[in-house]
């Protein structure tokens, strides 16, 4: 998979993280305050602007970019967070311009030790990790077992989505979230779903 | 939603942009996004820098100015702002004496502060950072990211830009407003809730009779929810929290009773009127009162009240000479 595909695919995160705006915002409006969604769907729409005047077959480069304008146009705990992890994740594909199904766990393996360092944070304190990780390793998995692009993916948003239901379970203690203490129980993560979200798009692009 | 706007995605520029209209010769706005700063820069000097999201009005913007604030960045509303434009501000600002970011503990705020300091630092310029948490509505446990930061910062802002000005040095200006943070404590409620202007609806709901308690600025639900009661019961309710968690007794305090957007000053004084009663029945003294907005949240209806402990020298430095658009003394 090249370069081009690779802007494809944040186009598709893009209009993904679009079409769930609302439903992040209604997320974060019960256990955060509200605005999930639209920092969001913010920072992608600056994503999609940014990468079509890119001119570089260097994968690692687009997606750090994809970082550097998310750090700079989503704000809150969000732009940081998925703007180290896109960072992170560009710097293991620097100066390549063909990317794998390794590659691409490389990056996300890179992109969840971004989240942890910026975030301070570990799994179980119902953030985004909590659907990274587990998919994270189900893919690792599948890869060994040598199922194809397509199953391994789809592991890996079934373990997200599993994710997303083990949020709703837990007490948050990192992020805003955690002021509500066990009022934020029984309320799905909002950073989860939207990671989610994105990996469900990378399927979807890579099945169509 | 009913608001007084234009378009949705223009609120915090031209919020900003009218700011700087209406005090030219206190602040002056970077040409990178919603960033203000001093008119007339001063050097030999620390400087201090602080923000946050929009919404908050008159903070940060309005606290800039002589023996407060040397730049404020403003986010999108309730959002913080972003590692670049805090750069920016930093590096317009930054003085040979040092930087300090006063930041509220909140994670977003933390991070990209953080981040912001992180790219100053690679151009070597000396950054320093406190975090104000005199929230005392959520539990300092393991199990939370702390405190958050609310109406007390702005006592922050003005004591170590008081010591600044003076031209103390970078680790001085850094201690007292750590001295500050560890003697304020506030805790705010509210009875109705705000609506960002991005989101079109209310943070929360509440029922007539309801009443959301330990709220903190961001229009986000608080700790709890209850029946309303009377001003004086409720304000009982947040002293006894306030009281109990810093030993306030003999002490000299200022006091600040702070609006959250749509209160009237009417019942702030109401407030204040038990508040006064309360400290003096247990033999607090108040060395200084402040009732007004001082760090909204958009159109909420709700108050927090903030109480610092004083000692001399904060006692002196709360009086040393500020003008700002929105705090003078």
């Amino acid at each position: 998979m090249d370069a081009k595909k690779i802007t494809e695919i944040l186009h598709a995160l893009s209009s993904k993280i679009d079409k769930e705006k609302e439903f992040l915002t209604e997320l974060d409006n019960v256990i955060g305050d509200g605005d999930h969604g639209i920092n969001m769907a913010r920072g992608f729409k600056a994503v999609d602007a940014k990468i079509d005047t890119l001119e570089t077959e260097d994968i690692g480069e687009i997606l750090r970019t994809a970082g550097m304008t998310l750090v700079s146009t989503v704000g809150g705990a969000s732009g940081p967070l998925y703007g180290t992890a896109f960072m992170k994740a560009g710097m293991t594909m620097s100066k390549k311009t063909q990317i794998s199904l390794s590659d691409f766990l490389a990056c996300l393996n890179a992109a969840v030790e971004g989240v942890k360092m910026r975030g301070k944070s570990v799994q179980g304190e119902k953030t985004m990790l909590d659907a990274m990780i587990p998919a994270l390793e189900a893919m690792n998995k599948a890869i060994e077992q040598g199922l194809t692009s397509a199953d391994v993916l789809k592991c890996g948003t079934e373990a997200a989505r599993q994710g997303v239901e083990y949020t709703k379970t837990i007490i948050a203690t990192k992020g805003r979230a955690s002021y509500l203490g066990e009022r934020s129980i029984g309320h799905q993560d909002p950073g989860a779903t939207s990671f989610t979200n994105m990996l469900e798009a990378v399927y979807d692009y890579i099945t169509a | 939603m009913k608001k007084l706007i234009n378009a949705v995605d223009q609120v915090e520029n031209q919020m900003i942009s009218g700011m700087v209209k209406a005090y030219p010769h206190y602040l002056t706005k970077l040409n990178c996004g919603n960033v203000v700063v001093r008119t007339e820069k001063k050097s030999g000097k620390v400087a201090l820098i602080s923000g946050g999201g929009s919404g908050h009005e008159p903070a940060h913007g309005g606290y800039v100015g002589t023996g407060m604030l040397d730049a404020a960045v403003a986010g999108a509303v309730f959002t913080s702002p972003t590692p670049d434009q805090i750069y920016e501000g930093i590096k317009e600002i930054a003085t040979d004496k040092g930087v300090l970011m006063v930041i509220k503990n909140y994670t977003g705020d933390v991070m990209n502060f953080e981040m912001a300091r992180e790219m100053a630092e690679m151009e070597g310029i000396k950054v320093e950072q406190v975090i104000v948490n005199d929230d005392v509505a959520v539990d300092n446990s393991l199990y939370t990211v702390g405190r958050r930061g609310v109406a007390g910062t702005v006592f922050v802002h003005k004591i170590a830009g008081a010591l600044a000005e003076t031209g103390a040095d970078l680790e001085e200006v850094k201690e007292v407003a750590e001295d500050v943070i560890a003697n304020v404590r506030s805790m705010g409620m509210a009875i109705r809730p705000c609506t960002v202007p991005a989101a079109g609806v209310p943070g929360f709901e509440l029922k007539d009779d309801e009443m959301e308690v330990g709220i903190g600025i961001h229009g986000e639900p608080g700790t709890h929810r209850e029946t309303l009661k009377t001003a004086d019961e409720i304000t009982d309710m947040l002293l006894d929290k306030i009281l109990a968690d810093l030993d306030y007794s003999g002490a000299e305090t200022a006091v600040m009773i702070n609006g959250a957007g749509a209160t009237p000053l009417m019942e702030l004084f109401i407030i204040n009127n038990r508040v006064a009663d309360v400290l003096a029945e247990k033999g607090i003294k108040v060395y200084k009162t402040f009732v007004g907005e001082y760090m909204t949240s958009l159109e909420m209806e709700g108050f927090s009240i903030s109480i610092l402990r004083l000692n001399d020298r904060l006692k002196e430095l709360l009086d040393a000479p500020a003008d700002t658009p929105a705090f003078k003394a």
